[in-house]
């Protein structure tokens, strides 16, 4: 598994209003060691600095019902409406578990290579807070339900789409829990508002082992996690909206050194804030160790306003969550085609084969397909997957046009895109059908227009007033003259122009 | 062999118990012993069982929803509440330090 990070480790200081850094100094530039690892230079003199970052991500599972409670999961609905007694912590209630979690969790396991284990077990893990009402979390720590497997993912080089190096990050593991409910924080009464419609709803955690060295590595890692996930899925994972949370924990040491203490870096919203945290992080504990300090094994808070991060207030030292197994429920046991028993009602087993053969194409295959079918480059593939619905729109304009593929590609990515990009629209909500496009590149195609008057007639589609190509070109005149004797001519009156000069 | 003080000290901070006196602390320490006659037992090539229900068949629920919209039913018991929420204070507030605490620890 190729490790580290592949280029050059740069970090841009921010003077002024531009933000915060850890302190004052100029720029950074920093050289890659022979291992390839990322190694940023120190002060002159001073030994260079390995960066170590983990993740441990939350992705809200995609049911109807919770994990352990026939209550409903959605975003948006009234305060407390969601919420069943079990939910509550209400004295006399027990944890029901939902089969559909237990498929989702399965599916992700395959889908990152990890051993499922028939047999995994439930825990509590025990603190206080206020949207925790059991006082517990229901988790697996023990025994989760898939260990050991792998995510590939890739980088640009140097920020240019043409080299693209493939990274692996180790899965340590996945379990399933219980999300808690959430809080709301009233500064000026001074109280919190508790809802429980979250709590309860069904978790995987994935565990990536510290295999990442920057933010950019860190940010590839969950971007491709997102796509598995979607297209699985068993999670929608969309960040804004809570489904897929990610927690950092860096560190730094010097090569041949143990690692250092890390810290733990929550409070992160988006893909692009992962890697702002990171590598502010990174760059912060440099700071810190350079000018003789040391590093806090503490929780801390990303701000996106400030660009930095804070230690989190209310973080009681180190925890002791007292796990003991859940007593209310028994281990849970998988099958496959070769356990399957043979007396059980189909409902109540789940095998493990049967979600295999089932698991859809993940993007990794999806991409490849997409190079030897269109023959279309690698990174082109990366740029179609990334934005939603653009792969199903390119394959239309295929289909419907005489255009190869290969040339097709950049109308999609250069011009509708960008256009999509400018406007920030949805593939979903462009003005320019895939019926639309197509037209126009068959007009292309025949050789009617060029492709200057091509690109004139997009800016007109563009507009959405209902025309189709062949409308606006006629309107704008601007079919290519097919006629030999006028072409001749024009050249003739050209000509004599430049005679008369 | 006794609990010491700072363990004492150490649940009551976790749990929220409050041993409350020299008798409540007994029944701990007895608790203990009692548990620790386990160790008497040669386990040697034995897996650890964590729950009589080891051999039961773990329920597994269809994916459908047939629980909740009960908000007023739930609110009945909160002593306050704001629009459908529950209150709480701002942040954990943590119990008091052993010096700082009327506890029948301090004395022992």
């Amino acid at each position: 598994a190729a490790r580290g990070c592949g280029g050059v480790w740069r970090r841009a200081w921010q003077r002024g209003a531009g933000g915060p850094s850890p302190a004052p100094r100029g720029q950074r530039a920093v050289a890659c060691n022979a291992r390839g690892g990322a190694v940023p230079a120190g002060k002159s003199g001073l030994a260079p600095w390995e960066p170590v970052v983990g993740l441990e991500i939350h992705a809200q599972i995609s049911s109807s019902s919770k994990l352990f409670s026939g209550s409903q999961v959605q975003f948006a609905a009234p305060p407390n409406s969601l919420v069943s007694f079990f939910d509550a912590s209400l004295p006399g209630t027990l944890p029901v578990l939902n089969r559909r979690c237990v498929e989702a969790a399965v599916m992700t396991g395959l889908a990152l290579n990890c051993s499922i284990n028939k047999k995994s077990l439930f825990d509590r893990k025990h603190y206080f807070y206020a949207d925790l009402p059991a006082g517990y979390q229901i988790t697996q720590q023990r025994v989760p339900i898939a260990v050991n497997g792998s995510l590939s993912y890739s980088l640009c080089i140097d920020n240019k789409m043409s080299q693209m190096v493939t990274k692996t990050v180790r899965i340590k593991q996945i379990q399933l829990e219980q999300d808690s409910g959430k809080s709301l924080h009233d500064d000026t009464r001074s109280q919190t508002l508790v809802d429980l419609n979250r709590a309860g709803v069904g978790l995987m955690e994935v565990v990536m082992e510290p295999d990442m060295c920057c933010g950019e590595e860190a940010a590839a890692a969950v971007r491709e996690l997102q796509l598995i996930l979607q297209t699985l899925g068993s999670s929608q994972a969309v960040m804004a909206e809570g489904q897929l949370r990610v927690d950092a924990n860096v560190s730094v040491h010097h090569p041949g050194e143990p690692y250092g203490v890390r810290t733990e870096v929550k409070n992160i919203n988006s893909i692009r804030f992962l890697a702002k945290a990171v590598d502010y992080e990174i760059q912060r504990q440099i700071e810190e160790l350079e000018s003789g300090g040391t590093i806090l094994n503490e929780t801390r808070a990303f701000d996106s306003k400030l660009g930095c991060t804070v230690p989190m207030r209310d973080k009681e030292g180190k925890q002791d969550y007292r796990f003991m197994p859940e007593p209310n429920l028994p281990p849970l046991i998988l099958y496959d085609a070769k356990s399957l028993p043979a007396n059980m009602n189909h409902q109540q087993v789940v095998n493990i084969d049967l979600i295999h053969e089932r698991l859809p194409d993940l993007p990794s295959v999806k991409r490849a397909k997409l190079v030897e079918r269109y023959g279309i480059l690698p990174e082109h593939s990366f740029t179609l997957l990334n934005e939603d619905g653009l792969t199903e729109f390119f394959e239309n304009v295929v289909k419907q046009t005489q255009m190869k593929p290969k040339k097709v590609i950049g109308w999609i990515l250069n011009d509708l895109l960008s256009y999509l990009k400018q406007h920030s629209l949805t593939v979903k909500e462009s003005p320019v059908s895939s019926f639309l496009l197509a037209d126009l590149l068959n007009l292309l195609e025949k050789k009617e227009i060029s492709s200057t008057a091509a690109k004139q007639v997009l800016a007109e589609l563009w507009k959405g007033e209902g025309k189709t190509p062949l409308e606006i070109v006629k309107e704008k005149k601007l079919e290519l003259i097919q006629d030999q004797k006028e072409l001749e001519q024009i050249c003739q009156a050209v000509i004599d122009g430049q005679e008369n000069e | 062999q006794k609990v010491t003080v700072e363990v004492l000290d150490h649940l009551e901070h976790l749990a929220l118990v409050d041993f409350r006196d020299a008798e409540g602390v007994e029944r701990l320490q007895k608790a203990i012993q009692f548990a620790d006659q386990l160790h008497d037992v040669n386990t040697d090539g034995v897996e650890p069982m964590d729950s009589v229900l080891e051999d039961r068949c773990l329920y597994l629920r269809g994916d459908d929803v047939t629980e909740g919209n009960c908000t007023n039913e739930l609110l009945k018991n909160a002593r306050e509440k704001v629009e459908e929420y529950f209150v709480a204070p701002p942040g954990n507030i943590p119990l008091p330090k052993l010096e700082e605490r009327e506890t029948f620890l301090q004395s022992s």
